[in-house]
C-alpha cells in the first residue's frame, strides 16, 4: 500500500530538488512575491555577488507597505519611503522583474493581489519577505514568510535550504454561527493554543466549518496562522478553490487547465495520513471575539470581560499586567463597555471584497459615532473597483467612513495612516502589538462586521444583536 | 557571514515573554535600504520616551548591563513580523546571541543567516540565567557552539539543540547561496521538468 501523505507532505516532496547528506533539503520555489520593504538589501546582495534573478517569470513585485492611501498622484512626502519605492522600481527594471507599481490597476497588498491575479495556485510553494505569506495557504499551497537573506537566496537560486517543519491538523467541527466569521475562528484558535502554539509546524485546517468557508474566509484564517507561530497554514483545495482560480489572469488555461485541476484534486491529505499534532475546535462554541491585550492570543468573547489576572499563571500574568497597563484597561471590564476612537477596516487579513461587503451590510443606513474616525482601505485596486461597482463606497461614505486607496496602511502604520498615542482602535488587521499601529496606539483585533458595528456604536458591540437596515 | 564559534560576554536580562519584532525594531525604521545602522533604533519605544529622551529605567540603559553582548529573554522571542531588520538591529547594537526557551521560526532562521545565535535552553535554565543576570554583578556566560553548550563561572552549564547543518554554516561563516548553487545541475534538471510559463 502506498504511503499515506498529508497535503503538506505531497507538496514538500514534489518540490525537493536535492537532499544532500548532512545538510538541509533544498526546496524549489514556484512563486516569489516581492515588496519594497524587505527586498532592497537582497537586490544589493545580488549586485555585490554579481548574481542575477534566476527566474524572473516566477518573481512578481508590488508596492504596498509604505505607500500613502491618499488619492494616487499625491506626492509622497516621506522621503525615505519614496526612496525605498524608487529602489524597488529600479531593482525590478534592472533585474527584469514584473512590478505592479503604484499607478498600476493591479496594485495592492501583495497577499491580496497574488490570489486575485491567479498567481497563487494549489500545490505551489510560495514565499515572500513577509510573515503573512501564510495567506496563500488557503489555496492548498505551501506558503511561508522569509527574511531578507532568504529573499536574496530565492532571487539567486529559486530555491531555499529548509528544515522540514512538523505538521499540525486543526479540525474544526460543526458550523460557525451567523455573525461568527473566519476572523473569529482564527482568534478563537490563537486564544486556545497561544501565539506560539504552532511554532515549528505547518497547520492544515480541516473539518466542516473550514470547508464551508469562502476563499476569502480561508485566506483570513490562513493569514493568521503566523500569529499562532505556525510556519504556514493550509486548506486542502476543493471545488470552492477551483471555482475561484478559474479564469484569473495568470491561471492555467485551455488544455493546461484540465491537467492542473486533475493535479489539484490529488492534493488533499490521504485518509488516515498522520499529523505530528492534532487540535480539535468546536465551531459551535465560538463567538465574535475582541482582543484585549498586546498579542493576538489575548482575546475574549465580545460578551465577556477583560480577564481577572488571578486566573493566570506567572509569566502570563506578568505579560497580561504589562499588556493591560499599555492598553489602559483593568481586569473585569466588560468588552462591550470599551469605547473606541478609531476604526480600521483593511489589511491582508480582511480587505477583500467579501470583507467589505460584510462591513457595508452593517454600516448601511447607520452613521459612524461622532467621536470615531473610521477608514476603509481596500486590499487592492481590483477590490476597490469591484466595491465601487457594487456601490459599497457610497454606503461607507454615507455612513461617515473614509474610502481610501489600497495598501497595507494602518495595519502597520509605515505610511501616514497611524494612531496617535492613547488612541483606541477597532482593527480588522492581524497584530495588536505595542505600537504596531502607531506609538502608544491601542489596537483591538476584530472581524470586519464587528469593526463596522463598533464604528457606529462607538464601543464594541455584539454583531449578533445588530439591527441591519 | 562572520563565523560564530565561542563567545563570552556580559548578559542583559529582558524579562518578558513574546517579545515581538515590532518591539525589537519599530516599523518607522524599516525604510532604510541598507543593512547597517539599525542598532540605534533597537527596542526604540522601550528605550526612548515619546519625546525622544532616553528611558533610564530600561534594562539596556542600566550601567551594569552596558556593553552586554548576550540577551536573555522569555519564551517565543522574535514573534510576529518577518523583518530581518530585528536581527540586524540586535547585532548592530552589539549583541552576538539571544538566549530564550523558544524562538519564533522566522526570527531563528534570520539569525542563522547573520552569524547571530538564537540559543534555546529549557525554561528552568533560562530562569536560572535570568536570576543570575539580575543578581550577579558583571554576570558573563560563554556560548560555545563547538560544544553546543552555555556555561558560566558559577558552575552552570547546559547543552542546547541546534540543527547540524546550521551549526556547520555558523561555525565556518558559510554563504548558503553558494552552497545551494553547488546543486546547479539538480536545480536545472528540476526546472527542465517544471518550466516557468509566461502568462498574463
Amino acid at each position: 500500500m502506498p504511503e499515506k501523505k498529508t497535503l503538506f507532505e505531497k507538496i514538500w516532496d514534489a518540490h525537493l530538488v536535492a537532499q544532500p547528506a548532512e545538510r538541509s533539503p533544498i526546496l524549489y520555489i514556484d512563486l516569489h512575491l516581492v515588496h519594497e520593504v524587505t527586498s532592497p538589501q537582497a537586490f544589493d546582495g545580488l549586485r555585490a555577488a554579481g548574481r542575477k534573478v534566476r527566474q524572473p517569470l516566477r518573481t512578481v513585485a508590488t508596492v504596498d507597505h509604505n505607500i500613502p492611501t491618499e488619492p494616487r498622484g499625491t506626492p509622497i512626502t516621506d522621503l525615505i519611503a519614496a526612496k525605498q519605492i524608487a529602489a524597488l522600481q529600479s531593482n525590478c527594471k534592472e533585474f527584469g522583474v514584473r512590478l505592479f507599481d503604484m499607478d498600476s490597476p493591479e496594485q495592492g497588498i501583495v497577499h491580496v493581489i497574488g490570489p486575485e491575479l491567479g498567481l497563487t495556485q494549489p500545490g505551489m510553494t510560495i514565499v515572500c519577505g513577509d510573515s503573512h505569506t501564510s495567506t496563500h495557504g488557503a489555496f492548498g499551497a505551501l506558503a511561508f514568510g522569509i527574511g531578507t537573506s532568504e529573499v536574496e537566496h530565492v532571487l539567486a537560486t529559486q530555491c531555499l535550504a529548509q528544515q522540514k517543519p512538523k505538521t499540525m491538523k486543526i479540525d474544526v467541527r460543526g458550523r460557525l454561527d451567523d455573525g461568527v466569521t473566519a476572523k473569529d475562528l482564527a482568534l478563537g484558535i490563537i486564544g486556545q493554543i497561544g501565539t506560539d502554539g504552532a511554532t515549528g509546524h505547518v497547520i492544515e485546517y480541516a473539518g466542516p466549518a473550514v470547508r464551508a468557508l469562502s476563499m476569502e474566509g480561508r485566506m483570513t484564517l490562513c493569514n493568521m496562522s503566523i500569529e499562532a507561530g505556525a510556519r504556514a497554514g493550509m486548506v486542502a483545495p476543493d471545488e470552492t478553490t477551483i471555482a475561484y482560480v478559474k479564469g484569473k489572469r495568470f491561471a492555467p488555461r485551455d488544455a493546461e487547465w484540465g491537467k492542473a485541476i486533475a493535479h489539484w484534486r490529488s492534493l488533499p491529505s490521504d485518509t488516515g495520513a498522520a499529523f505530528d499534532k492534532v487540535v480539535e475546535i468546536d465551531a459551535t462554541q465560538l463567538c465574535p471575539f475582541v482582543t484585549w491585550g498586546t498579542n493576538p492570543g489575548m482575546v475574549a468573547p465580545v460578551t465577556g470581560r477583560v480577564p481577572e489576572l488571578s486566573r493566570l499563571r506567572d509569566a502570563e500574568r506578568r505579560a497580561a499586567e504589562l499588556a493591560l497597563q499599555y492598553m489602559g484597561l483593568e481586569p473585569g471590564r466588560r468588552m462591550e463597555d470599551i469605547g473606541i476612537d478609531r476604526v480600521f477596516i483593511g489589511s491582508c487579513t480582511n480587505s477583500r471584497i467579501e470583507d467589505l461587503r460584510a462591513a457595508a451590510r452593517v454600516a448601511k443606513g447607520h452613521h459612524v459615532s461622532a467621536k470615531v474616525r473610521a477608514m476603509v482601505v481596500p486590499g487592492s485596486q481590483s477590490v476597490k473597483r469591484a466595491a465601487e461597482q457594487e456601490g459599497l463606497h457610497r454606503i461607507f461614505q454615507d455612513a461617515g467612513f473614509e474610502w481610501r486607496e489600497s495598501g497595507c496602511s494602518m495595519c502597520l502604520g509605515m505610511n501616514p495612516d497611524i494612531l496617535q498615542p492613547g488612541e483606541r482602535c477597532a482593527s480588522t488587521s492581524n497584530r495588536n502589538f505595542e505600537g504596531r499601529q502607531g506609538r502608544g496606539g491601542r489596537t483591538h483585533l476584530v472581524s470586519p462586521m464587528m469593526a463596522a458595528a463598533a464604528a457606529i456604536a462607538g464601543h464594541f458591540t455584539d454583531i449578533r444583536n445588530w439591527k441591519f437596515q | 557571514m562572520n563565523p560564530f564559534t565561542v563567545h563570552r560576554g556580559r548578559v542583559a536580562p529582558l524579562d518578558r515573554v513574546n517579545v515581538d519584532t515590532d518591539q525589537i525594531i519599530p516599523k518607522q525604521f524599516l525604510k532604510r535600504v541598507e543593512k547597517t545602522g539599525f542598532g540605534q533604533f533597537l527596542f526604540y519605544d522601550w528605550r526612548f520616551g515619546a519625546d525622544g529622551k532616553k528611558n533610564p529605567d530600561f534594562v539596556l540603559h542600566e550601567p551594569r548591563y552596558e556593553g552586554a553582548s548576550i540577551l536573555i529573554a522569555g519564551k517565543n522571542f522574535g514573534c510576529g513580523s518577518s523583518r530581518e531588520h530585528a536581527v540586524w538591529a540586535l547585532a548592530d547594537f552589539g549583541f552576538r546571541a539571544v538566549i530564550a526557551s523558544s524562538f519564533a521560526d522566522i526570527f531563528a532562521n534570520n539569525s542563522t543567516k547573520n552569524g547571530f545565535l538564537a540559543v534555546r535552553l529549557t525554561e528552568n535554565e533560562v530562569a536560572r540565567l535570568m536570576q543570575s543576570a539580575l543578581e550577579v554583578e558583571n554576570y558573563q556566560v560563554t556560548i560555545d557552539l563547538e560544544q553546543c553548550e552555555v556555561r558560566d563561572d558559577q558552575g552552570f552549564h547546559a547543552k542546547f539543540p541546534i540543527d547540524n547543518f546550521v551549526r556547520h554554516c555558523l561555525l565556518h561563516g558559510l554563504d548558503d547561496i553558494a552552497l545551494t548553487l553547488q546543486h546547479e545541475a539538480e536545480i536545472a534538471a528540476y526546472e527542465a521538468r517544471h518550466p516557468a510559463v509566461e502568462r498574463g
